[in-house]
């Protein structure tokens, strides 16, 4: 990461003034196909923001573009108000963004403790695994966000349903001082009562004061847990809603029929 | 596993310390949903002694107890590197000509000829071609992108060739340094040995208690008071046993010692250390590994260093054992009882889950069938084909219990 602006700038930062995340213009091309094109998006914190969207709509290129998976062609990523430049997922990490993909990217032969520090192991002054020092935090952390449905952290992740899983993935990517956490179709494998906890889980993120952004097909969970909605189609951001101002309706209408700036394979825009 | 198991109402104010019951039903749980341990082999074990001591009444006797050491041990160190690669689900079949390799270089550069070394860099020039050969293979499978079944498989014919050449027109090198030939022919004084096995045991009821104290202090829970009395109860009792019965003959060989050693010290690397965690996480899921920012490469390139390492000290130990190298070095049963005892020991082929304790199991069963046959007066013949159907037991066991996790939702 390296922030473009001066670092001398400006420090004040109202929460939820200053989205803590934000999009602007941002497009991307591979070769013939426009997959984004001059989206704006923003992601603030103590808020869900959800971003929806057909299939190929763009949605998981947003993400790749965010995670500096996908380097971007035009537009600017800004974090906090300032331009940044993500150009790998260790810059997104050192900024305080998390993804949760879609795999969740578990090892099913490890335990919940081990899952969670994978990659960030603690150890003791001799070089051994800190084990009680581990399972201490990874039950705090767990403890805060509610989830109370694992038997014991010493279990292997293989063992647990679905909705535990995503629940210890999201718990992994928000243990580290995240600011931002990014769930990729969170809900998309599970049935009702796995899926109640893990928007439950959603909210509570945010009412603890992160910004999260929900990247989901289902209206219906949207709505539960959503502040705000961004609708992408062909690559463009074509509306913004309130959830409270609006219904499941309008959205499904911009979702298949919102107005694009500019029609693919068309040189130039129309209304 | 239940879905949505009801929240248990107060997790926090559970007792630390678990019951004897909840701990034993745990485990019950856990054999039924395919997580066997160690429980197959020692079902194995008891079932090979009872019928090798039916068949020939000297199977169980304190001077064949020594012997199946020794017989043992090459295999026990060599299914030690082969149970890294087996973790990341990777295999080394070149493990038998590389334990050759190292046997020889010891003997030659041992050979009283006028431009011998001395002996502890003799062991190091074969420990390092060890290290040097297990690394090539792991930059080549990772860095040029070829399976470990194929690179391995060059291997196993290219370093058959430098035996070969190594040993050129001498046809046979006898060892001759006493340290060398002394590992697995020479033992460890009675009351030494009493001294160590009271020491490892003290050790480990250190350890054990220590950690059941360090677990205390920050209000976790802990196994069962009793369980851990009983463990450090059954390893005195194993050990003090296999001392007083290799006292009855000439005791304990120096090479059981090497065993244990380096099954301690590889036990901790894999459970303890970062490293270790790292081998586990590369072989469940290598993508959640690269994307937990671990480098898969370098863990990958580490473990088949260990793998010849493992091998070369093996091939040490089998040239000390026959006191010669020759043009055969490293080939025979060596490779192919070492992945059988890896895998007959528990270690599965299908990666991420396994023990390094799975290779001394696997090569006491190994060891205890080849020596057992031996003793019935049966050929080669009759003792491949009894190993190979007891390796693919053992991997029907395997491939059974993790059928056993998938319905029971653990795979």
């Amino acid at each position: 990461m390296t922030p473009s602006t001066d670092a001398g700038g400006s420090l004040e930062r109202s929460p939820g003034a200053v989205p803590i995340l934000e999009l602007k213009g941002v497009s991307k091309r591979f070769g013939a196909v426009q997959a984004l094109h001059e989206v704006n998006f923003d992601v603030r914190e103590g808020e869900v923001t959800a971003l929806v969207g057909d299939n190929g709509a763009g949605k998981s290129v947003t993400i790749k573009c965010i995670a500096g998976i996908y380097p971007i062609d035009d537009g600017e990523i800004r974090f906090e108000g300032k331009p940044v430049t993500i150009s790998g997922p260790k810059d997104s990490s050192a900024l305080g963004i998390e993804i949760v993909y879609q795999d969740l990217a578990l090892a099913d032969n490890l335990d919940v403790v081990q899952n969670m520090y994978l990659g960030r192991e603690e150890i003791t002054p001799l070089h051994a695994l800190d084990e009680t020092r581990m399972e201490q935090r990874c039950s705090e952390t767990l403890a805060s966000l509610s989830v109370t449905t694992i038997r014991s952290v010493r279990q292997t992740v293989a063992g647990l349903s679905g909705g535990q899983r995503q629940s210890i993935a999201v718990a992994k990517a928000v243990m580290w001082n995240s600011r931002v956490v990014i769930l990729d179709e969170p809900t998309a494998a599970l049935g009702v009562a796995q899926t109640r906890q893990v928007l439950d889980l959603v909210r509570r993120l945010a009412d603890n004061g992160l910004a999260v952004m929900l990247v989901s097909h289902n209206l219906h969970d949207i709505f539960e847990v959503a502040d705000r909605i961004t609708v992408l189609r062909l690559g463009q951001d074509v509306a913004r809603f309130n959830t409270k101002e609006t219904t499941q309706r309008d959205v499904v209408e911009a979702i298949t029929a919102g107005t694009l700036s500019v029609v693919p394979g068309q040189e130039e825009a129309h209304a | 596993m239940s879905t949505v198991a009801a929240p248990p109402p107060a997790p926090a104010a559970a007792a630390p310390t678990a019951t004897i019951g909840a701990y034993a039903k745990r485990w019950a749980e856990n054999v039924r949903g395919g997580e066997l341990g160690s429980l197959p082999i020692i079902v194995g074990l008891i079932v090979i002694a009872v019928v090798f001591q039916v068949q020939n009444d000297k199977f169980l006797t304190a001077g064949n107890f020594v012997n199946l050491m020794v017989q043992g041990a090459a295999f026990a160190l060599v299914a030690m590197g082969i149970v890294f690669v087996l973790l990341l689900g990777e295999i080394d079949l070149s493990v038998g000509y590389v334990s050759g390799v190292a046997g020889v270089i010891t003997a030659l550069l041992l050979l009283p000829d006028g431009s011998q070394v001395a002996t502890p860099i003799a062991i190091i020039a074969a420990l390092g071609s060890g290290v040097i050969i297990g690394t090539l293979h792991g930059v080549i499978i990772t860095k040029v992108g070829i399976p470990s079944f194929v690179v391995t498989l060059a291997g196993l014919l290219a370093w058959n060739g430098v035996v070969l050449l190594l040993i050129g027109t001498r046809g046979t090198v006898v060892l001759q340094d006493n340290f060398v030939i002394g590992f697995a022919n020479d033992f460890v004084p009675a009351g030494t040995a009493w001294v160590l096995m009271l020491l490892a045991v003290v050790a480990y009821a250190g350890v054990q208690i220590w950690g059941l104290r360090k677990r205390a202090a920050a209000g976790l829970s802990n196994d069962p008071l009793l369980i851990v009395a009983l463990r450090i109860a059954a390893l005195l009792l194993v050990l003090a046993f296999v001392v007083w019965v290799v006292n009855e003959d000439r005791g304990l060989p120096y090479v059981a010692v090497l065993v244990g050693v380096l099954l301690v010290f590889w036990t901790y690397v894999l459970r303890r250390t970062r490293f270790g965690r790292h081998v586990y996480a590369v072989g469940g899921n290598a993508e959640a590994a690269r994307r937990a920012g671990i480098n898969v490469d370098r863990i990958r390139i580490a473990c088949f260093a260990i793998c010849s390492l493992m091998a070369a000290v093996g091939g040490i130990v089998l040239a000390s054992r026959l006191r010669s190298v020759d043009t055969n070095a490293g080939g025979g049963s060596i490779l192919l009882y070492s992945i059988a005892a890896a895998v007959i020991g528990g270690t599965s082929l299908f990666g991420g889950r396994g023990h390094i304790k799975a290779a001394l199991l696997g090569a006491l069963v190994i060891a205890s069938i080849d020596n057992g046959l031996g003793l019935l007066g049966l050929s080669s013949g009759t003792k491949f084909v009894v190993t190979g159907l007891v390796l693919l037991l053992a991997v029907a066991v395997d491939s059974i219990s993790r059928r056993g996790r998938e319905q029971s939702g653990r795979a």
